[in-house]
């Protein structure tokens, strides 16, 4: 009865991270007191929203923090199931005053305002990383820094493998709200898919919460019921529609961390995260007392995200069509959003000779479902 | 005597007027049940804690260390405490009157979001922050008064059971936040976390003096204190008590039923939402999602620990606020999963509703000459039957 409540918003939104090129490498005067002789190990700590065990969100942070426990000379302490109110401020002060944690990785978006910032005021010794993406130079403590990754060029490689596997051209999307981070991952999904099935719909359905276990369950049984072939989603546990989707033998492409395990006939590709990767370069800049930046943005040409490795059931067009969308990702030169572009009213949401890079601020606020979306934003 | 078993079973009512050897078995009498409810959790959690591998010694230190044993540790604990003791009465006021409120959580996220409006209207019309806090208190505490009332005014003129109708306004509140924060209230500059317009950092309530708590503490512990003494000391806490021991004889004795049971359950509404509006006005100063904590259900069971008491509630809070802010250590330093300290505050309820059944047993057994009436509703908890 008492479901998880407090949400988290994985997500980007900060209005002035125009570029990555833009990471502040603001000289971390503040950052004091790494142990830089690597006699004491560093003590880092994670703290996650919800299980670390729960096939998505979380499970995909703490995949980053087991890479990060691998590293000499590191200690890292978790702590789970802490919720975006003051208990995650006393969690915080809880690391640093009682395991001497000099480091805190707070992975959830809604972690970062007023929580992190009041703890970063009160130990500027300490360093605080936030999954989101919100720091804002000269506004936010020298001892905070935000991160956050395009995984929308996944749920775009995605979309083409799903598109190309489907045999009804109707997909299912199952997602938690109409913010601009998760309206991106749909909308790039259905370009991608579109770009290779011209034929091919996506059907939304928003859940209302992140962590919606039943009401996940019966948008999956739903559109199956609607002819849908192939589901991909954005909730923080998608568990239950993975395993619904194979129960039901219908295809699924994962996201957030792999859900293969879950599915393994129906499992097409998914868009993971690669924290271990991130977290990795941060520790490294820390442990070197070297600056670090305050702002870091990426994509899969960064080793932010990832693919799942192709399902057995992929075919190889669909592998060959992928592989080439992610090359063009890799070298830099795919843009996903680019005129003419109309929304699902048909109205034009970005005209025609207009190129909306990774990194443009307008794709922050988006509000709009593309052509080829079966759904509305409210 | 009847009127004295009433108060006995009702808790902290101490016999002032009895000689000291009879008032300290009187008050062994109240409190060895929760104490040996509270001996039989420690065990049975030691024993969880030693099956699954763990060291119950070590367990315990760890939980001690992390909830009373620093002042670090101390002020989470109360920190923690202080919304439950609000959340708490909105069951424990309205189950004096033999009535089971489940509507903490709905009330306090209702408050909440009233509180932030009420705040930004406040701001914009100029006020400075002691109007602000004043109007986002009684505003948040008068909406949580008035949903949980709602309840109150059901069960009171057309006979709907309060549990349910408090369980399902929960879940009303919370698609009502929802709806606001995501709608027509949200501040466009809340792009993934749809909020209202924060009230603005100089508009917060801040800490205690002297302490890393905030204000909602005192706010927490002023209420139980007037909570009891309303109940406890007044006419109006007697009448309530009367209807909750036999409503029969209430309405004999020509007592407004109907109106108190309104009254009581707006008291315990207000409480709630005030608890929402201190969440808004002290830690986030915007509503969002973050409203929906769970405080309100966590109130409830302080509430029925406590047996209902206002004053109890306050010792209740304490633990249950220990046990959580230990939570984080167990984790961390035993690589416990999160639902251990879910395992043990329901080891803990069911130990002390284990313990009521068998205290009324034993006390029915030798008082069975004494009482003649029996309880007149069926979801009457002990606390206001006995």
């Amino acid at each position: 009865m008492i479901t998880f409540p407090s949400r988290r918003s994985p997500t980007p939104a900060s209005r002035r991270s125009f570029l990555l090129a833009a990471v502040t490498l603001a000289l971390p005067a503040a950052f004091a007191s790494p142990p830089a002789q690597a006699a004491e190990p560093l003590t880092v700590g994670f703290i996650y929203v919800g299980p670390k065990t729960d096939f998505g969100y979380n499970q995909a942070h703490a995949q980053g923090a087991a890479a990060v426990a691998k590293l000499p000379g590191i200690k890292v302490r978790e702590e789970e199931m802490v919720p975006e109110t003051a208990a995650v401020q006393k969690t915080m002060e809880s690391m640093i005053n009682l395991d001497g944690a000099k480091l805190l990785f707070p992975t959830s978006f809604g972690y970062f305002d007023p929580h992190i910032l009041k703890m970063a005021a009160k130990y500027p010794n300490v360093t605080f990383l936030h999954c989101g993406g919100l720091y804002v130079e000269g506004k936010h403590p020298k001892n905070v820094g935000s991160y956050f990754g395009y995984i929308d060029e996944a749920q775009y490689v995605s979309g083409i493998v799903a598109a190309l596997s489907t045999k009804s051209n109707k997909l299912g999307f199952i997602a938690a709200k109409p913010i601009p981070q998760v309206l991106r991952n749909i909308n790039s999904y259905t370009l991608g898919a579109r770009s290779v099935n011209p034929k091919a719909t996506v059907t939304v359905i928003f859940t209302g919460d992140w962590s919606m276990p039943v009401k996940e369950a019966e948008a999956a049984n739903s559109l199956i019921d609607q002819g849908v072939d192939a589901l991909t989603y954005h909730v923080d546990s998608p568990k239950v529609i993975a395993e619904l989707a194979e129960r039901r033998g219908v295809m699924v492409t994962g996201y957030h961390a792999s859900q293969a395990a879950l599915a393994p006939k129906g499992y097409l590709t998914g868009a993971e995260w690669n924290w271990g990767k991130v977290y990795g370069d941060y520790l490294a800049a820390i442990q070197a007392n070297k600056p670090y930046p305050h702002l870091l943005r990426g994509g899969l040409k960064e080793g932010f995200v990832k693919m799942s490795p192709y399902g057995k059931s992929v075919s190889a067009e669909a592998k060959k069509k992928a592989d080439a969308a992610k090359a063009k990702f890799m070298a830099g030169t795919m843009v996903i959003y680019k005129g003419p572009l109309k929304d699902n009213s048909g109205k034009v949401v970005i005209p025609a000779g207009v190129e909306q890079k990774q990194t443009d601020i307008a794709l922050e606020s988006m509000d709009y479902l593309v052509d080829g979306v079966v759904g509305k934003t409210h | 005597m009847s009127v004295a078993s009433t108060f006995g079973g009702a808790g902290v009512a101490a016999p002032e007027k009895a000689a000291l050897g009879a008032g300290a078995r009187r008050a062994w009498e109240v409190i060895r049940a929760p104490v040996a409810a509270f001996a039989g959790t420690v065990v049975a959690f030691g024993l969880f804690m030693a099956i699954v591998g763990r060291n119950p010694a070590a367990v315990y230190g760890q939980m001690f260390k992390g909830s009373f044993g620093t002042w670090f540790s101390f002020q989470n604990t109360l920190l923690r405490a202080a919304p439950f003791m609000l959340t708490a009465l909105a069951t424990a006021l309205p189950g004096r009157l033999g009535l089971v409120v489940l509507g903490g959580e709905g009330a306090m996220v209702l408050g909440g979001l009233v509180a932030a409006l009420a705040g930004l209207a406040a701001k914009n019309h100029g006020h400075g922050p002691i109007a602000v806090a004043t109007w986002m208190l009684v505003a948040g505490g008068v909406t949580g008064g008035v949903w949980i009332a709602l309840a109150g005014a059901l069960r009171a003129y057309r006979g709907v059971n309060e549990t349910i109708a408090t369980l399902l306004l929960n879940y009303i509140a919370i698609a009502l936040l929802n709806h606001f924060v995501e709608g027509p209230l949200r501040d466009p500059a809340s792009l993934n976390k749809p909020s209202t317009t924060p009230i603005g950092d100089e508009n917060m309530i801040g800490n205690l003096p002297g302490l890393d708590v905030h204000w909602g503490l005192a706010w927490g512990v002023g209420a139980c204190l007037v909570g009891w003494f309303l109940m406890n000391r007044t006419l109006f806490g007697f009448s309530a008590r009367m209807i909750g021991g036999n409503v029969r004889a209430a309405l004999l004795n020509g007592l407004p039923v109907a109106r108190l049971i309104v009254i009581v359950t707006f008291l315990g509404g207000v409480c709630a939402g005030l608890a929402g509006s201190i969440e808004v006005a002290a830690i986030h100063g915007t509503a969002n999602a973050s409203l929906i904590t769970g405080y309100g259900y966590t109130g409830v069971l302080v509430a029925f620990i406590a047996r209902q008491n206002p004053l109890a509630v306050i010792p209740v809070s304490l633990i249950i606020g220990g046990i959580s802010a230990s939570g984080g250590l167990l984790q961390r330093g035993f690589d416990l999963p999160d639902a251990t300290v879910n395992v043990l505050q329901g080891i803990l309820f069911i130990a002390i509703l284990l313990s009521e059944t068998l205290n009324a047993r034993t006390g029915a057994r030798r008082k069975k000459a004494v009482s003649g009436a029996s309880a007149p509703s069926g979801n009457l908890p002990p606390a206001v039957t006995a």
